[in-house]
């Protein structure tokens, strides 16, 4: 019995009998897609054409003076849907098509990913039906409409703390009800093998370009690369092609919420411990009889207890460092690339900025790309609040 | 004291096997009937649960998990109400371990297995006497430890196939189960339903074939009536899980003799249509 899909120990397929065929099915399928002239067009098409590929790695020159080395901005916020998340669907959709599926399900925290695969679904005129958390909806009532408006119907999820690991549940429940017809587009480097691959593969178009632009720009390759992990797809996607070069500091920030000292945070690097979550085998925070605890962080698209398997095995191979950004000091980031760049960040993305302010002395003169992984419109209800200012 | 366990364990001093329950029915189908751990709270728990255990074959009592992914909403509600009031992994043990004279199997997740670590849960299995388990979401492919861990302390390790595992795979499945098959019997979470799923039956009836008597079959997911026990141990199965159509009953109040007596006669019902068949 040789058990597939893993990173050193982490990973694998911990999944219902139900579902293994199809998880295995869904492994074949994407190697053909993979190797299949006409769908790689099809895919360029979708990401240069309907996206808006590439996206620019912009030279951030007022925070640059002011932090003594070169800060880049890998603009994903610029993707089409304001955010890196239909690099993926784009990617997953077309799969589903290539696999002769007629309907896609997904799960959303933040919505971004909810959008992202309504978005693909109407562009390439598939049915998606997709789950989210009561309380995220509560929180993120525009995404709510804005998906419903692109001809996704949002299902709310009642269950357990009713936030995005309720509603990876609640997909996964649909999935092993309606597996023949059905394709599930999981969001992020998380689940069961072989959606970590898939992710992952459908994203490494940010790493790939970022190399490209930061060779052309500079002549030379960054001295860090800063993203935010929430379940790591944006920060795998970054980092993926500058693995071996071990010259390239590669940072993934998590969520500290409000403190690693206290239960509120979502960091599940930094603070978890090993276990299985949603069919892999990963780091996650549970308590000491396994039960999985709730994740709290400012930027919904973080606040999930566990992480894409991956990214336990960089960290355990030394080969990315994960530290963590709180509310507080992502709040001010936020304001920051507001007022010196006239740059709107997603509240997750803006954890890596925090983070890459921080660590700025360490590389004077340096370079240090930050994957600006979504745009903060979303946000600006949150951060007004937070800021205890009416909108 | 580990290998005093495991010796007694291979002597069959914990208690009566799967196997030999599954023998001494002598073709007559078995009662699987489940009921989650602390739900709504130790205390209740443990008197419904001994209810249930006198009234079916074989108790197959789940370990709450806070993301039952495998579980419709009965038994999730069912998990949330037991977590809710506080219930650990070490009262599941407890409630398993004062239920005797019926042979028991433990339903969770696998991660409440590695939590403990699979040698601990295994050998506190011994020493509650429960005899099997169940973990929904550990195929085959991963299970090299736990199959292992399980020779060892001769807990039977409980593997699933549903209509989407195919033949060759279901034999695989088949080589490595202990106790009896835990056959799913449609596409779909656990939860009562009506009417059995169209192709159920030629499903158990294939089932059947493949596994060519070297192990029982039990049948579960959406069975809820003594009809259907009955139909599908006439197709073939050796045994029916009845689940959440139990804890549905129990979960609107236990109030008094009067709701244990409700309990008592449907679960009779069930294990007359399952002896009858």
């Amino acid at each position: 019995m040789v058990s597939e899909g893993k990173f050193g120990k982490f990973g694998g397929m911990f999944a219902p009998e139900i579902l293994v065929p199809s998880l295995k099915e869904l492994d074949a399928a994407f190697k053909r897609f993979c190797s299949d002239e006409n769908s790689k067009k099809e895919l360029e098409y979708y990401l240069t054409e309907f996206a808006g590929r590439e996206t620019p790695l912009y030279f951030c020159s007022n925070l640059s003076r002011e932090y003594g080395c070169k800060i880049y901005l890998k603009r994903e916020d610029l993707v089409h849907g304001g955010a890196h998340k239909l690099n993926n669907t784009l990617g997953q959709a077309l799969l589903a098509k290539y696999m002769g599926k007629t309907r896609l399900i997904a799960e959303t925290g933040a919505g971004q990913h909810g959008i992202a695969t309504a978005i693909a679904g109407a562009s390439l005129g598939m049915k998606v039906d997709v789950y989210m958390g009561s309380v995220d909806m509560e929180r993120q009532r525009l995404n709510v409409f804005r998906m419903k408006l692109m001809g996704a119907n949002v299902i709310p999820v009642e269950t357990g703390s009713r936030t995005l690991k309720d509603a990876i549940n609640e997909a996964m429940r649909d999935w092993i009800t309606n597996v023949e017809s059905t394709y599930y587009l999981i969001g992020s480097v998380v689940g069961p093998h072989p959606y970590p691959v898939i992710v992952r593969e459908f994203q490494r178009v940010i790493g790939k370009e970022t190399r490209r632009q930061i060779l052309e720009s500079e002549g030379k390759l960054p001295d860090a690369i800063v993203a935010c992990v929430g379940g790591g797809s944006n920060a795998i996607g970054i980092f993926y092609d500058f693995l071996k070069d071990m010259n390239v500091n590669l940072i993934g920030v998590e969520a500290a919420g409000e403190g690693l000292d206290t239960e509120m945070h979502s960091a599940s690097c930094c603070m978890g411990t090993d276990g299985v979550l949603h069919g892999a085998f990963t780091k996650i925070l549970q308590d000491d009889d396994g039960q999985i605890k709730t994740s709290h962080s400012v930027a919904p698209g973080l606040d999930y207890p566990g992480v894409g398997p991956e990214h336990v095995y960089l960290q355990e191979q030394g080969r990315v460092n994960y530290v963590a950004v709180d509310d507080s000091e992502t709040l001010d980031a936020f304001e920051i690339l507001c007022k010196k760049e006239g740059i709107l960040p997603a509240l997750e993305s803006a954890h890596a900025l925090a983070h890459a302010l921080k660590i700025a002395d360490e590389f004077k003169d340096g370079i240090i790309v930050v994957n600006l992984s979504g745009r903060g419109d979303k946000d600006v209800e949150t951060f007004a609040a937070k800021r205890g200012v009416l909108v | 004291m580990s290998e005093v366990r495991v010796l007694l364990a291979a002597l069959g001093f914990a208690c009566m096997s799967i196997k030999e329950t599954f023998e001494k029915l002598e073709g007559k189908g078995a009662l699987i009937g489940y009921i989650t751990c602390g739900d709504p709270n130790l205390e209740m728990s443990l008197k419904i649960t001994k209810e249930v255990a006198r009234g079916v074959d074989i108790l197959e009592l789940g370990i709450p998990f806070s993301d039952p992914i495998a579980d419709g909403a009965t038994i999730q509600a069912a998990s949330d109400r037991a977590l809710k009031a506080g219930i650990r992994v070490d009262d599941c043990f407890r409630i398993a371990s004062e239920i005797e004279g019926t042979p028991k199997v433990f339903m969770t997740y696998y991660n409440l297995v590695l939590q403990r670590g699979i040698d601990k849960f295994l050998s506190d299995c011994v020493d509650a006497g429960v005899s099997g388990l169940i973990a929904p979401d550990i195929p085959i492919e991963e299970s090299d430890d736990l199959l292992r861990a399980s020779e060892e302390y001769g807990v039977d390790l409980i593997f699933v196939v549903a209509p989407t595992t195919d033949d060759a795979r279901m034999n695989r499945i088949i080589e490595h189960t202990k106790g009896f098959l835990y056959v799913v019997s449609h596409l779909g979470v656990t939860g009562a339903k009506d009417s059995l799923y169209e192709g159920t039956i030629n499903f158990i009836q294939h089932v059947k074939t493949v596994a060519d008597n070297r192990i029982p079959i039990a049948v579960g997911f959406g069975i809820s009536t003594p009809e259907q026990v009955e139909n599908i141990i006439k197709a073939g199965a050796d045994g029916a899980i009845v689940g959440s159509a139990i804890i549905n009953l129990v979960s609107e109040g236990m109030d008094d003799e009067g709701d244990f007596k409700r309990l008592r006669d449907f679960l009779k019902s069930l294990r007359e249509a399952a002896h009858r068949a």
